[in-house]
């Protein structure tokens, strides 16, 4: 058997060349780490913001002016503002936070220790790939700062709003074109990543890494890796005819007779719900890149923590596959209330809640890793745990969302907000604090103080119930969504005492955040020094030094003889076995 | 399964080497074939979807020009793949200098369809007076798709002739080895076959007959 492929570069001199334009997996996986951190409270910032007026609507806050002269003159919120607000929030959260952490952050500096490989299968693609990646944060914020300030139409941008120009409001002219480009670029920068991470996946492995023996958060990474390289292109598509429509006057989601703001438009043609669909083609599969990392993460950390075998491994890799399977064919399901065959709705309806029967397969498995374990709850685990509660919070009311007999009273209501940010929101992010307490010995030789993280692990899982519970509540009690300002309807006079209540949950957890902040980087100098193998786990990453040395195993090649999670193997010297302990 | 063929898959997946037998450039440039693939497909959907939805899509492509116009085109960029071969070939016989040749024919025949493809975007926008934003017959999108169309994919056949102008410069200096010749072979022929469908959907269903 020959020996792997190996795409060795020796370690750089130079600060430069070592830590900014880095071809070293573990520095790009950290680099990537702390865009999605910026980026994090960029968004959670802006969401405090728009809490903070959708209550307090009258409120003059002299530092909304300082901010936004024009959005916010007299220190009052425009609506226009609070929608260039919320369309940010969901585009930072979704493109530079959820697709970005838990794929290319940790995924990064993960998925080649844990398959034993010296680095990625491209590095200099992998280097590229970062770097579009900032380039396309620095075109999104830049919106901020340009004449009309930042869009207006959503994560989603939708048509004919998104397309026609500042005819349609002030964020509609520069800040919705900058918006499509920074789209197109994360496109490209997503198509270089995944390309990166399926080819090390299947050329890059240890010998004796067979795709059975695989962690699941490699399996995970790899799939969304796949997700990413299918629906990417097609975003990238749809971005390329919004583009046209916008700059060159073509018509591709405008149709005749169109009428902005008084003004009938001189387009012809096209049609908004070509958008929807190309959109939804990616934006569905979205879903999954969002949290099958978190899934495969908190199979790592349950298996771990309570010292068992994960429950059902070759279940859990169907039940990944076959969610990024079905994903793929369920996006008419957000376009229930776009106008759709009846027929087509049911089929989509069917699919959707077909994804059920995995997602319980996994949930169920986790159950059964639980079950009869030596729980050790460390914060990580704590995180696994919360990650596995949202997933079924957020999960349960999907199944009300997918049926469209019910999607037509709930669509565009705060029920729909409670939902994706339960389960790809919050729940992904659990994932990202797991990974940062299990992970952080490992990434920056130090260990995470356990005290801190534990408060705030109980504040914010108390904050994120208490935000988004109540949401599904206004929702069924038909509180419409991207509203700015509910004081001006009668039906809603008795739910503005539960947003009050939602909006100082929002702050408070928002406050609670800084713990986290300041575990991290007080830990980062002054934690203390981390173990090898500080949990005892069985993946490769926990046999080389923290943090690991440039080519990850010194110039050796480990070889692997079992499986991601044998723990409490009966008859074994200890409770767990190495992935890379003799056979 | 057999006992024996169920070895061997294991052997092949178990870790330590390439299971599909190629080098990770090779399936690194399928799998952007893959994705791209999807961003043309995405595009001729939204092509079809509305030129379905528009009752009289016009169909000004006379046969004399334009038709034969665009078969000479193909023409070119057909020739330009059976050159692309050859280079692949002369390579795997380690022959350096004709790999240039051939590389350098193939560039050749991607200049000459660039050329012609200008050519008949600039007959069309000032004879027929066809732009994106509109045109004489009415139907605004049908400059959009075309234009989208064509443009994307002249803008893969430039970003080829550049590519494939950098690996006959290293091939010529003795640089680089045979994958990375054959990758880019791959680049172009798949190029070659995007034509393929935009040819007939876009060129063939719009010609006056």
């Amino acid at each position: 058997m020959s020996s792997p492929v190996v795409h060795a570069h020796g370690a750089p001199q130079g600060f430069i060349r070592r830590y900014i334009f880095s071809l070293d997996h573990k520095v790009i996986g950290i680099q990537y780490y702390f865009l999605a951190l910026f980026s994090v409270f960029l968004g959670m910032s802006l969401s405090v913001l728009m809490r903070f007026h959708m209550v307090y609507p009258d409120a003059k806050v002299s530092l909304f002016e300082k901010l936004w002269p024009t959005g916010a003159a007299g220190g009052i919120m425009t609506p226009e503002l609070y929608l260039s607000l919320m369309t940010m929030h969901g585009t930072i959260m979704v493109f530079f936070v959820l697709t970005t952490a838990p794929q290319s952050g940790f995924g990064n500096y993960f998925l080649p220790i844990q398959i034993g490989a010296e680095d990625m299968a491209f590095p200099v693609l992998n280097m590229l790939s970062f770097w579009t990646t900032l380039l396309a944060l620095v075109v999104m914020v830049s919106a901020f700062f340009v004449q009309g300030g930042a869009p207006l139409s959503g994560w989603t941008a939708y048509p004919p709003l998104s397309a026609v120009g500042p005819l349609s409001g002030p964020g509609e002219g520069m800040g919705q074109t900058l918006w499509v480009i920074s789209i197109a670029i994360f496109c490209g920068a997503s198509l270089m990543g995944a390309i990166n991470f399926i080819a090390t996946t299947i050329d890059l492995r240890a010998r004796g890494m067979s795709m059975m023996r695989l962690p699941l958060t490699v399996w995970s990474w790899f799939v969304t890796a796949i997700l990413g390289l299918l629906g990417f292109a097609v975003l990238l598509a749809a971005g390329v005819l919004l583009l046209l429509d916008r700059m060159a006057g073509t018509s591709f989601f405008l149709p005749a007779g169109l009428v902005v703001n008084d003004q009938i438009l001189n387009h012809k043609g096209g049609s908004p719900l070509l958008w929807q669909h190309l959109f939804w083609f990616f934006g569905h599969p979205e879903v999954y890149i969002a949290i099958l990392p978190g899934m495969g993460l908190a199979s790592q950390l349950l298996a771990t923590f309570s010292r068992k075998p994960i429950f059902g491994y070759r279940a859990m890799v169907y039940a990944i596959l076959g969610i990024g399977f079905l994903g793929f064919f369920v996006w008419g399901h957000h376009m229930f209330m776009s106008g759709m065959n009846p027929y087509s709705a049911m089929a989509f309806s069917i699919l959707t809640m077909s994804i059920g029967v995995p997602s319980a397969i996994k949930t169920f498995n986790w159950i059964g890793t639980l079950w009869g374990g030596r729980i050790r709850f460390t914060t990580a685990m704590l995180f696994a745990l919360g990650f596995v509660s949202l997933f079924v919070s957020g999960g349960i009311s999907g199944i009300f969302l997918g049926q469209p007999a019910l999607d037509l009273y709930f669509h565009d209501t705060y029920f729909v907000v409670g939902h994706f940010h339960m389960i790809m929101g919050v729940a992904a992010i659990f994932g990202m604090f797991g990974g940062t307490f299990y992970w952080f010995p490992k990434m920056f030789g130090r260990m995470m103080n356990e005290t801190l993280g534990k408060i705030h692990f109980y504040l914010t899982f108390l904050g994120v119930y208490a935000i988004f519970t109540p949401m599904h509540f206004l929702g069924i009690a038909g509180n419409p969504r991207r509203y700015a300002d509910f004081t001006n309807f009668e039906f809603m006079n008795n739910l503005m005492p539960v947003h009050k209540f939602m909006t100082h949950a929002a702050i408070f957890t928002a406050v609670v955040q800084l713990i986290f902040v300041f575990n991290l980087f007080w830990s980062m100098r002054k934690g203390a020094k981390a173990p090898v193998n500080p949990w005892d786990s069985t993946t490769l990453e926990w046999t080389v030094s923290s943090p690991p040395p440039f080519d990850n195993f010194a110039g050796k090649h480990p070889v692997v003889n079992h499986g991601a999670y044998e723990y409490s193997v009966p008859g074994a010297a200890k409770d767990y076995i190495m992935q890379s302990d003799p056979a | 399964m057999s006992e024996a063929k169920a070895a061997t898959m294991d052997s092949v997946w178990q870790g330590g080497g390439s299971p599909y037998a190629i080098g990770s450039k090779k399936f690194g440039m399928w799998l952007f074939i893959i994705s791209d693939a999807l961003t043309f497909s995405a595009l001729l959907v939204a092509y079809t979807y509305v030129r379905l939805a528009t009752p009289e899509w016009p169909k000004p492509f006379h046969f004399s020009p334009s038709i034969i116009f665009s078969s000479v085109m193909t023409f070119c960029l057909l020739s330009s793949s059976l050159t692309m071969v050859m280079a692949v070939h002369s390579m795997n016989h380690g022959n350096r200098k004709a790999t240039v040749g051939w590389i350098l024919a193939t560039i050749a025949g991607g200049l000459a369809f660039v050329v012609l493809h200008v050519t008949e975007w600039l007959n069309l926008i000032n004879n027929e007076h066809v732009t994106t934003s509109g045109n004489e017959w009415g139907v605004p999108l049908f400059g959009g798709t075309f234009f989208a169309l064509t443009g994307l994919h002249m803008t893969h056949v430039i970003i080829g002739v550049i590519y494939l102008g950098i690996i006959a410069f290293a091939v010529g200096r003795g640089k680089f080895k045979y994958e990375d010749v054959e990758v880019s072979g791959l680049y172009w022929h798949f190029v070659d076959l995007v034509w393929m469908f935009i040819f007939p959907l876009v060129y063939l269903m719009s010609a006056k007959i």
